[in-house]
């Protein structure tokens, strides 16, 4: 199954319409999609509005790729369980989010590799023909870098002093 | 029943854990690991969520933003109410707006506070981020080109 997900706070109407339409070229009958409260109303693929966070977890295991927005709860989601990745970045112009802050993770995240990023619906159809074919990768672990929770746990014991730390007081 | 000094029956700490959806959620429980030994309740957006931390209390707010200044009071009375009646010794959130309230109100009930800005922003820290560096303890971003000698300060990412 190829899983699209586009978050639970808006709807993402470019990348349902463009993953429906690929689907529809490619005769690919295995994808499902959440597409929050939708105005483009898929007309090959399975969708439903909203999923719980629970269904959503086995949902993702029991897919073979992910499709989704540049949000980090999508990716972090499939990162977890070792699935590939396609994303594609909501505009702030096409109203899909009020910055581009998803333009710019993406942009970073697709340099590093883990993830596949299209920046609009050309290269998305693109990109998923190549993503089909890939396999799973190793699962990333379930919870911060061990720098990060160091971090957090030195300044718990009052341990440290670091800059940008101000003003410790007696817990 | 919570003693009033914030600490539980057993004497561990108890941290308030704060995040939207989405994104800000799942941060929040990757970066949990660091509590291990403490009393973690939860405040998030989503009834859904319960599910996820179904050992620890939650408590689920209407989530607002900027653009909704009556939502944001009312969200900000709700998280002062919270925050009063939990007295936790530490705050921590990943945002955004309910997490900058509970650095708010943590900072004004002296519990210590840690703000990490979501590693979505890349180009510059969230505005909650901005904002809520004015109540935090430790002010965090993921990212080490966002760092500056007045804070926030990089310690690594949830990545």
């Amino acid at each position: 199954m190829i899983l699209v997900t586009v978050g639970s706070q808006a709807s993402f109407d470019r990348l349902i319409r463009a993953v429906d339409e690929w689907a529809q070229l490619r005769l690919r009958s295995d994808v499902f999609a959440q597409t929050a409260r939708t105005n483009y109303v898929p007309k090959h693929i399975k969708f439903t509005d909203f999923v719980d966070p629970s269904d959503f977890k086995t949902l993702v295991e029991r897919s073979k790729l992910v499709v989704a927005h540049a949000g980090m709860g999508s990716i972090i989601s499939a990162l977890e369980m070792g699935k590939p990745i396609v994303v594609m970045p909501r505009r702030a112009r096409f109203r899909e989010t009020r910055n581009d802050h998803q333009v710019a993770a993406a942009k970073h995240f697709g340099k590093i590799g883990r993830i596949i990023v299209a920046q609009n619906e050309q290269e998305l159809t693109e990109k998923l023909d190549h993503a089909v074919t890939l396999g799973e990768t190793d699962r990333i672990e379930t919870q911060a870098s061990p720098e990060l929770l160091a971090t957090i746990r030195s300044f718990l014991d009052g341990s440290s002093d670091p800059p940008g730390a101000r003003g410790y007081r007696a817990g | 029943m919570t003693a009033m000094n914030g600490r539980n029956n057993e004497g561990r700490k108890k941290v308030l854990a704060v995040a939207s959806s989405g994104g800000h959620w799942t941060q929040l429980l990757r970066v949990t690991p660091a509590f291990t030994s403490d009393e973690i309740v939860f405040v998030t957006v989503l009834e859904s969520y319960r599910g996820q931390v179904p050992e620890n209390k939650v408590h689920i707010v209407s989530d607002a933003n900027r653009w909704n200044k009556f939502a944001l009071i009312v969200l900000a009375i709700r998280i002062g109410w919270i925050v009063a009646r939990e007295r936790p010794n530490v705050v921590v959130s990943t945002g955004a707006a309910p997490g900058y309230f509970a650095l708010l109100f943590g900072r004004l009930f002296r519990a210590r506070t840690i703000w990490i800005d979501s590693i979505t922003n890349i180009e510059h820290l969230s505005m909650s981020g901005s904002l809520a560096g004015k109540y935090a303890d430790l002010w965090l971003t993921q990212w080490p080109h966002l760092a500056t000698p007045k804070g926030p300060r990089y310690g690594g990412s949830v990545l």
